[in-house]
């Protein structure tokens, strides 16, 4: 591809003027100043708008009855390139695997989506929230009953056969 | 109507220093909000919202932030001159309003009151004296901070002050002679008298003051002494606190008071159009004007109009400062050299060239014969007229206040290669490279 230069035009020294310029200019100023339009958003009143896609806070499907939905298979902690899942999977009499332990740390998560992706049950999520912040350090690793508890929608992850999500 | 005087006049005396200081340290802390809001509206923002409605309490909270700040000591300063500078600044700013009438005389059962805290024989020199006594303490702070960016800030700011100062002082003369005295209150009653305010018959003289006086407040687009781009933040780089907060009201301060002085000067002051507020003590008499036979006509003061004067000068006050205010936010600031050669070279001959030509005119009118009135003012605005568009015509080449490329002088001529000539003269490529 060829280089090209653009050559700016600019007036020649004795055909320009300061004062003119100045004028032109403090009447735009003028202008946005009258301007009742603003571009600044009011934040905790007014929410900013969240992308259906927008990864955030996760959320932890449960069953009608209050389980988890997670059944402890253990991918999204082989999966997770973070390393912030830690999951302690255990067995009930029906040979029902679920989850005795199940951390988040949202402190180490990258938000990549891909614990929701490869979840085989659809049981963990990650949401359209990003308000999480607390007063320690502590609370930021969310344990199996805060997970569930989390109550925004959560993500319309990409999908390649409706690539504009409709 | 008599004036005020013995015990009443004492307490007037006090109510009304308590009551301008605290206006105008009131108006100092809503310039800042002010600025602030109106360069947000500028920008499409919305700017201080939140402390109060329309965040009209954010002056207090910034206060109070400011009193409970910890105080920084730089360790190589001179603590003695570092902490007198912020004083320094901040007195002469908040003194120079005492001089400026701010109402038409206010009647009361014990007599009539002016509406000014001192009306001292020496007026604007008064002004001028005290305003440039600010100078001292910028260059100190920016000295006793022991910082180069501080120092460089103070140099430029004795350069620069001391330049405009002589120009500001020009451009004056014209208004004195005009008015015959330095009182302001003197300057307002022959504005009156003249039937028109002094920026139209002055008006090149209005135009070099308040560029003068935009140098003098060391506001964009002459803010050399701060020049954060460059010096940090120029001579207050180590002030914290309520120290900085000291460079920061003064800083309005003389926003405030040079504004107001534009207004006194050019715009009448006080005065609304018409006759009817118009009031000045003569041979110890509150008068209104002369009759035909130069007999004078006594004023009639009334609460209302020292009320409503007052709006008028404060609308006018407002005017400048919201000036003041946008053309910081519209203007980038001037090159270091550009603000020397406009001042020493295109501001004092300007205005000592404006000052003969005043001079002449008055002469040649009062020679006709012709009387101080409105015919007067008329002819002197044609000549100012001509003048400024003159002045204008000459400054607009843009060859004192444009970029280097302008001087055509220094330009370099680019040599261009004819490229027919390149092709023949080259040797032809190695083959088979």
């Amino acid at each position: 591809m060829a280089i090209s230069v653009k050559v700016m035009h600019r007036p020649e020294p004795e055909t320009t003027s300061y004062l003119r310029a100045a004028l032109s200019g403090m009447a735009l100023t003028f202008k946005h100043m009258v301007n009742p339009t603003k571009v600044t958003q009011q934040y905790p009143e007014e929410m900013t708008h969240l992308s259906p896609r927008w990864r955030g806070t996760h959320v932890m499907e449960q069953h009608a009855d209050g389980r988890p939905k997670c059944v402890a298979c253990g991918l999204c902690p082989t999966v997770c390139p973070a390393n912030c899942i830690r999951l302690v999977g255990g067995e009930d009499d029906q040979g029902n695997r679920y989850p005795i332990v199940y951390e988040i740390d949202e402190f180490r998560c990258i938000f990549c989506g891909m614990c929701q992706e490869v979840c085989p049950v659809e049981a963990i999520h990650v949401g359209r929230h990003f308000e999480n912040a607390e007063y320690t350090r502590e609370r930021f690793v969310y344990d199996l009953d805060r997970l569930m508890e989390q109550d925004h929608p959560s993500t319309l992850l990409w999908d390649p056969s409706d690539p504009s999500s409709e | 109507m008599e004036p005020i005087s013995g015990i009443p006049a004492f307490i007037a005396m006090v109510a009304k220093n308590l009551g301008i200081f605290t206006l105008v340290i009131l108006v100092v802390a809503y310039a800042t909000y002010a600025e602030r809001r109106v360069s947000a509206f500028i920008q499409d923002r919305r700017g201080p919202n939140r402390v109060g409605p329309f965040g009209l309490l954010q002056p207090i909270a910034d206060g109070i932030k400011n009193i409970l700040k910890e105080e920084t000591l730089p360790g190589t300063a001179s603590r003695f001159f570092f902490v007198l500078a912020p004083i320094m600044v901040l007195v002469p700013s908040l003194v120079t309003f005492a001089v400026i009438p701010i109402a038409a005389p206010l009647p009361t059962p014990w007599g009539v009151v002016d509406m000014i805290i001192a009306d001292v024989p020496i007026g604007i020199l008064y002004v001028l004296a005290f305003s440039s006594l600010a100078v001292y303490g910028v260059v100190l702070g920016g000295w006793a901070s022991n910082n180069k960016y501080a120092f460089l800030g103070g140099l430029r700011a004795s350069a620069q002050m001391v330049s405009y100062e002589v120009a500001l002082g020009l451009s004056l003369i014209a208004v004195l002679m005009m008015a015959g005295n330095v009182t302001l209150t003197e300057v307002v009653w022959q504005q009156q008298q003249l039937g028109m305010w002094y920026a139209f018959p002055l008006s090149l003289a209005f135009i070099l003051f308040v560029i003068s006086a935009f140098a003098e407040t060391n506001r964009l687009p002459f803010d050399m002494p701060e020049a954060e781009s460059e010096l940090v933040t120029g001579y207050h780089t180590e002030y914290s606190a309520m120290k900085f907060s000291a460079f920061m009201i003064s800083e309005f301060g003389h926003m405030v008071t040079a504004s107001a002085l534009m207004a006194t000067l050019f715009l009448g002051g006080w005065d609304l159009p018409g006759s009817w507020d118009n009031a000045f003590w003569y041979d110890g008499q509150l008068i209104s004007g002369f009759a035909e036979n130069g007999a004078p006509i006594a004023a009639q003061p009334a609460v209302w109009k020292t009320l409503l004067t007052f709006a008028g000068f404060a609308a006018k006050t407002g005017f400048f400062l919201l000036l003041y205010i946008w053309i910081r936010w519209t203007l980038p600031r001037f090159r270091y050299d550009q603000v020397m050669a406009l001042g020493w070279k295109v501001m004092l001959p300007t205005s000592l060239g404006y000052v003969m030509l005043v001079a002449m005119t008055i002469l040649v009118l009062d020679e006709v014969g012709v009387q101080y009135g409105f015919f007067y003012g008329l002819a002197l605005t044609a000549v100012s007229g001509a003048a400024t568009l003159s002045f204008m015509f000459f400054l607009d080449r843009g060859r004192t206040i444009a970029g280097a490329a302008a001087h055509t002088s220094q330009k370099i001529e680019v040599k261009t290669i004819p490229t027919a000539v390149a092709s023949e003269d080259a040797e032809p490529a190695p083959a088979g490279d």
